[in-house]
């Protein structure tokens, strides 16, 4: 393979983590977040900082990492115990603009200007690049499917699962709505922290456009494309949504429109995703005994 | 003092804008309860048609009102093809389904009208007003003027007539309505008419204003006035120009006197998450 497909590649697994976990704040806990990409450009700003200015290594940084994210999620989960639906969802849209305009105005974080210089990830002593970052990115991302299914499978997932379907059906039968929506966003959140600082040391250099609104969009419509709510969804919509712009690079121009109506379309057609029930791909190959959600 | 005043013009000629916009998105809330995010491309459409039938006839009468009629069978052609079949689902999916028609309708802008700032040379049939040394400039003028009776009739509509009788009734419960012998399916789609020809006037008036049709020039307001339904309460008319008002005058007198090292459009947001912890049924909510 080429190294440039390889990069490709490395972005698709390291969207599918973070889409992995938006599935579970809006699969699993149904509270709909706009704002993802805020949480992922945490990951991405935290880790970079970690490694550049304070001079730890990614491996060190990497449990602090996770704990900054998850920490300011937890904080900025605390609008859905407030907050339903259409209100939520535009909450959301509000932080990650906000999240975004201080990465791109407080000169601590880069400014306009980004952070560069950001180290590559050493790993017994050799420097992780091309197919080697792929296979590290992999890992990670068999671990967060790993700890998807565990949640799914666990008493907490159910609980989830309990106030997705009705709140306060869920809440009355004891149930706390407060401990397990924030639990769902903590998770959530740290598993994109975990794919913003495989980003930061993936590209070297970020700055506060590439965590905007539109990659939140994005990330929501991977986890819808490949099924809301299933396992292997949010990586097939990762990958989906990762291969067409290349599949289109031949038709320059028009990309970016046949991208926006392949997902019209399929929103339209398949509004419970590709792997979700009643979808055409269910049809073809029904789903085994053991279902993974509820 | 007089630049004072010149600010808070501008920012309250910003915030009748805003209203226009935003009225439409309230409207399109309060009967389908859909966060509608591609009405941000209908009134870049509104803008586009608006200058093209103007640089064709030079008549800007003509061009609000061919731009009126294009964006209100836009408006329905979106309701019918993607939000009715979606309806079903929960908010998220239709939700989607207009940011994808949203960033679709951009990519058509861009393609048929170039990737460029356009300018849109109107010539307004009246003069600026000089009082007491306070310029008024023509398009604030006709920003005033148009928004006020666009306010003014879409009031007489939903309070006065019929459809609008029919319209509160479908926003309050749809199957009832419909029970009760309205056509509900019809209401709606007037209702999409209706924001969508507002939507288009909003985009006419934005055009000549800055001079400036460009094809992302829905980006801001898409996101923006949907935080601005949300503080003046979802649904909710009144609110909807209220928060508009407040925010229009609000950000221009922020940026005019207060030196704060955030860009102007996150400002909305954070206006709206501190009504939101006070009220979480926004400013004219009744939740």
């Amino acid at each position: 393979m080429s190294d440039y497909s390889i990069t490709i590649l490395n972005f698709i697994a390291i969207q599918a983590i973070v889409a992995c976990g938006l599935n579970v704040i809006v699969g699993y806990a149904g509270q709909i977040s706009l704002g993802h990409a805020a949480f992922f450009g945490i990951g991405a700003y935290s880790s970079a900082l970690l490694t550049t200015k304070a001079g730890l290594t990614f491996w060190a940084a990497l449990p602090l990492v996770i704990l900054i994210t998850a920490a300011i999620g937890l904080v900025l989960g605390m609008p859905s115990l407030r907050l339903r639906e259409d209100f939520l969802a535009v909450t959301t849209i509000g932080i990650n603009f906000i999240v975004e305009s201080v990465f791109l105005y407080v000169p601590f974080f880069g400014g306009a200007l980004g952070l560069g210089g950001i180290p590559s990830i050493v790993f017994f002593g050799a420097r992780l690049r091309g197919v080697n970052f792929l296979y590290l990115c992999l890992f990670f991302l068999a671990l967060v499917l790993l700890i998807s299914r565990r949640f799914t499978k666990s008493w907490a997932g159910l609980a989830c699962f309990a106030l997705r379907e009705e709140e306060t059906a869920a809440s009355s039968m004891g149930v706390s709505p407060v401990r397990f929506k924030l639990m769902a966003f903590v998770i959530g959140t740290a598993m994109a922290g975990l794919g913003g600082a495989l980003y930061a040391h993936q590209m070297r250099f970020i700055s506060a456009t590439d965590f905007g609104f539109p990659l939140s969009v994005m990330m929501m419509s991977m986890v819808v494309l490949g099924g809301i709510g299933t396992l292997w969804g949010p990586v097939l919509g990762a990958l989906i949504l990762g291969m067409l712009p290349e599949i289109f690079r031949p038709l320059v121009d028009y990309r970016m429109l046949l991208n926006a109506a392949i997902l019209l379309l399929m929103i339209r057609f398949q509004p419970g995703g590709l792997l979700g029930e009643g979808s055409f791909l269910r049809r073809v190959f029904p789903k085994r005994r053991g279902t993974t959600h509820g | 003092m007089q630049l004072f005043i010149e600010q808070l013009l501008n920012g309250a000629a910003m915030g009748a804008i805003y209203a226009l916009i935003t009225l439409g998105l309230a409207l399109v809330y309060g009967v389908l309860r859909i966060l509608h995010v591609a009405h941000a491309g209908v009134y870049t459409a509104g803008a586009y048609v608006g200058l093209y039938i103007h640089s064709l006839t030079g008549s800007l009468l003509l061009a609000v009102f061919g731009a009126m009629a294009f964006c209100g069978v836009l408006g329905v052609v979106i309701e019918r093809l993607v939000y009715t079949p979606l309806l079903k689902f929960p908010p998220f999916v239709p939700l989607i389904g207009s940011i994808a028609v949203f960033l679709a309708l951009e990519e058509i802008f861009r393609l048929v009208g170039g990737p460029y700032i356009l300018s849109f040379p109107a010539e307004l049939p009246f003069p600026g007003i000089t009082v007491r040394g306070v310029v008024i400039s023509p398009a604030i003028i006709s920003i005033y003027a148009v928004s006020a009776s666009v306010l003014l009739i879409l009031w007489f509509i939903v309070t006065k007539t019929e459809f609008g009788l029919a319209m509160r009734a479908t926003s309050q419960d749809r199957d009832i309505a419909g029970a009760m012998g309205i056509d509900s399916a019809f209401t709606i789609s007037m209702t999409f008419v209706l924001g969508s020809a507002v939507a288009a006037i909003a985009g006419i008036l934005v055009g000549i204003y800055f001079n400036q049709v460009y094809p992302t020039m829905g980006a801001v307001p898409a996101y923006k006035c949907l935080a601005l339904i949300v503080v003046g309460g979802l649904g909710s008319l009144p609110g909807a120009v209220l928060a508009s008002l407040l925010l229009g005058i609000g950000e221009t007198l922020l940026i005019g006197y207060a030196n704060i090292p955030l860009p102007r459009d996150s400002l909305a947001f954070i206006a709206m998450i501190a009504v939101l912890l006070w009220r979480p049924g926004g400013l004219m909510g009744n939740r």
